[in-house]
């Protein structure tokens, strides 16, 4: 074997803990590890802080009791589990639901500010499916300071960021995860990085969908890093379409409306002015859970009564003018110059937006290890908290509990581990796969076929989904995929966008591939996954969740049962009524 | 429909030169969207630095016909449309290619800066009015349009002298934080170099975020420098009565 060390081809970078992600989870698990004590290397697309966490809006939620003194852990994790169905791994759901108010504290002594209660703490505001107010809020920018608070943390403590730096392929050492290979994307110079523990945090894959609330990096890399490098994916057929994303104009479709403006007395209507939550969910109306109400908004616009734009009209102009302006500053900004539209006057026109990859990395509810040794993931990339559905604020918190344990495992990990060694043949074949696109001339467009992935999963594995259409997205996508052989690119590899396609293309196909075959094999309505033509729940498929994995070239597909939970967590799920 | 010429900046820290490209125009687009419409089918390989596309990640900053902006947030509508409209990077950092530019400086100068640090034996109780007025620094989304547009960078070059509004921003975040228990001040007068900023507001009128940096994060930062190193009976009284934050 000829390992890296014998050459100095490649720019080489050796962490105990190389983490792949700077979004919440991210950096949470980063300084984890930091304080460990390990050799830490982060890893992201973008500019530091510029990750999809910074778009969060809403809050974090945690049962802090600050304003609803009847709140607790086990009423969080009772919601939790609900609003996935129950498919949830109900070991994270409980880690997460002890853990979260803890994390938030933290975060307050690291300088967050969060808003106030008049008595002086956190404040928390109601969301959908959270039966207590629960969720610690920043106006509605939660996100821009968590991100904030985490980075200036990360960065007093020293850690090294490799900015706008794209991992393509995970790197073994026989059967254990061993670093990374990736591109600057500056220059397109190629880098190796060599790790102990990796830890996925790349979050979601909502730019496989055009109507998206995701940024541009959220295109599936960390998932299709971790199939690619024979990790188990889970539960990949729950894909939130987040009721409420902007509608008009054409530039800004998808783009997110908080659900916080629900949360703060927001209502829905449909064109002729009736507030049709009463129809769908009469009890928990504009805070129902966000499958229901995205379900319902799509029903309102196919049968006719949508707006203009085809959406649903969302109010909050009963409430004080300075009031709006106060908790929903970005909304009013993002209203005012995207839309000319007041919200403090006039309604806003939404309509649902894919938001949110329920699904992803099998994982350990501990520790977040992947079936891989050596891998982890956490945040939006990792699988098994949220089940079929996830409640709004419980992404932020998964971000600090999850993050967290992430990078502990991954330094007792890299603590019982000897330094990997890599074999330079796999980091040839790496670069080969990178180079390709400049090679060919005259193939396909990589913006034109993203474009064309994007209407096959729009219009077959969207919302509302069937055998039929699932079938047919499956044949395309294996079309799209034989057309993605050529691809090819001009210019050099110096801040190529097109280039960086190509490759981000790759990721969106294999996960698209994974969401379609697990959306075909359930055939029952759960959660963010709904079947015309099986709008049923089914008690079977209650009780197991599907895995997916490479076998050879193929992609395979099981199921496994769902984890057993211990009688005292069932006795409190069956404490109130259930869903 | 209409169509729009965008002038656009290709080039790389060795020089360039603009090129046209025709996009035709939507209702209530963006330029960045006409940006990503030159991408998908004009020039692949044009380097644009965005994120969310929503006024909330401060990615995409650039100069639409002279002027410093977030092209996510500029309506094409409210740019003229009978002449080119001329897109180039930010100018006061140095460009890696095309609008994308290299603001790693800003990164090393962040670093200079302690963290904040609670008052030791602190309660975590604050009052939403103490809160209010740190809030306002917490909403920079870190654009860089106004160190872009600050003379004392753009014209002057002081970038090894001198933090900038952002950073001035960031210090006026944590000096302020109600419970934060660490001075900043000698870092602002020496490293940060806050006695060169002459107060011309040109930061204040880019900040997409509205936030008053020269009123409420600046002029009071220089009142606390002042205060700490050239205020004789201030110094004396403190001396006396070992009262306020040490300076460090």
């Amino acid at each position: 074997m000829n390992d890296i060390d014998n050459n100095d081809k490649y720019e080489t970078h050796e962490h105990d803990v190389l983490i792949i992600g700077a979004g919440g989870a991210g950096l949470r698990a980063a300084i984890e590890a930091l304080a460990q004590g390990a050799k830490v290397g982060v890893v992201c697309k973008s500019l530091l802080g510029k990750a999809h966490t910074v778009m969060a809006e809403g809050g974090i939620a945690a049962a802090m009791c600050n304003v609803d003194a009847a709140d607790g852990w086990r009423a969080h994790f009772r919601d939790t589990m609900r609003g996935g169905k129950f498919v949830n791994h109900w070991r994270m759901a409980q880690i997460h639901a002890q853990e979260s108010a803890d994390r938030v504290n933290e975060l307050e002594q690291w300088g967050a500010l969060f808003d106030r209660t008049p008595d002086g703490s956190i404040l928390q505001r109601a969301f959908g499916g959270h039966t207590y107010k629960r969720l610690c809020h920043v106006g509605d920018r939660t996100g821009l300071e968590m991100i904030r608070t985490l980075q200036d943390r990360g960065v007093q403590m020293g850690f090294d960021v490799y900015m706008e730096c794209a991992i393509t392929r995970l790197l073994k050492d026989g059967d254990r995860v061993a670093g990374a290979f990736g591109y600057w994307r500056e220059n397109g110079r190629f880098v190796v990085f060599k790790a102990k523990s990796v830890v996925i945090a790349t979050g979601g894959i909502g730019k496989a969908w055009p109507i998206t609330s995701n940024s541009w990096e959220s295109t599936g890399d960390g998932l299709a890093l971790a199939y690619d490098a024979g990790a188990e994916l889970l539960d990949m057929e729950f894909v939130q379409f987040h009721p409420t994303g902007m509608v008009w104009p054409p530039g800004v479709q998808g783009l997110l409306v908080t659900e916080a403006v629900r949360g703060e007395g927001g209502i829905l209507r449909n064109k002729s002015g009736e507030r049709f939550m009463e129809r769908y969910d009469p009890q928990r109306m504009e805070l129902s859970t966000r499958d229901q109400v995205a379900r319902a908004i799509y029903t309102e616009v196919k049968e006719g009564r949508g707006s203009e734009h085809g959406g649903a009209f969302l109010d909050i102009s009963h409430k004080p003018a300075e009031y709006v302006k106060k908790k929903l500053p970005s909304m009013y900004h993002q209203f005012k110059e995207l839309a000319d539209v007041d919200i403090t006057k006039q309604p806003m026109e939404v309509g649902p937006t894919c938001h949110y990859m329920m699904g992803g990395i099998r994982v350990g509810a501990e520790g977040g290890e992947a079936s891989v040794p050596g891998l982890f993931a956490a945040g939006e990339a990792a699988a098994g908290l949220h089940g079929a559905n996830r409640l709004g604020g419980n992404s932020l918190s998964d971000l600090v509990v999850f993050g967290r344990r992430a990078g502990l495992a991954a330094v007792e990990h890299a603590k019982k581990t000897s330094a990997p060694a890599i074999d330079s043949a796999q980091i040839a074949e790496a670069e080969r796969e990178m180079l390709a696109p400049f090679e060919r001339k005259d193939g396909e467009n990589p913006y034109l076929l993203h474009e064309e992935l994007q209407e096959i999963m729009q219009d077959l594995a969207g919302i509302f989904r069937t055998e039929k259409d699932l079938t047919e997205a499956l044949d395309e996508i294996g079309k799209l995929k034989e057309r993605s052989a050529r691809l090819s690119i001009g210019g050099s590899r110096m801040f190529n966008p097109g280039w960086h396609m190509c490759r981000d293309l790759k990721s969106m196909l294999t996960v698209t591939e994974a969401v379609t075959r697990s959306a075909l094999a359930r055939r029952e309505s759960r959660g963010a996954h709904s079947r015309i033509d099986y709008p049923k729940f089914d008690p079977v498929w209650g009780k197991q969740n599907n895995v997916i994995s490479q076998r050879g070239d193929a992609m395979d597909l099981r199921q496994v049962p769902t984890s057993e939970m211990p009688e005292e967590l069932q006795a409190l799920l069956a404490d109130e009524k259930g869903t | 429909m209409a169509d729009a010429t965008l002038r656009i900046f290709r080039g790389t820290r060795d020089g360039g030169e603009t090129a046209d490209y025709h996009v035709p125009i939507a209702p209530g687009m963006v330029v960045l969207d006409a940006l990503h419409y030159v991408q998908k089918y004009r020039a692949p390989d044009l380097a644009v630095r965005w994120n969310c596309k929503a006024g909330k990640c401060g990615s995409c900053s650039a100069e639409v016909n002279g002027r410093p902006r977030l092209t996510c947030k500029t309506r094409m509508d409210s740019l003229p449309q009978d002449q080119p409209i001329t897109i180039r990077p930010m100018k006061s950092f140095p460009v890696i290619k095309d609008l994308v530019t290299d603001v790693s400086w800003n990164y090393k100068v962040n670093k200079k800066i302690p963290a904040f640090q609670p008052r030791p034996g602190v309660e975590w109780k604050m009052s939403q009015a103490d809160v209010d007025r740190v809030q306002e620094f917490r909403k920079c989304i870190e654009c860089f349009l106004c160190q872009n547009v600050c003379h004392v960078l753009r014209e002057h070059d002081k970038h090894d002298q001198f933090g900038g509004p952002r950073f001035f921003v960031r210090v006026a975040g944590l000096e302020m934080h109600p419970l934060d228990g660490v001075s900043r001040t000698k870092l602002l007068k020496d490293e940060l170099g806050i006695g060169l900023c002459n107060i011309t507001k040109c930061c204040t009128e880019v900040c997409p975020e509205e936030i008053h940096i020269t009123d409420n994060a600046i002029i009071p930062l220089k009142e606390r420098v002042v205060d700490d190193f050239y205020d004789p009976v201030l110094r004396l009284v403190r001396k006396i009565t070992g009262a306020g934050k040490a300076a460090k």
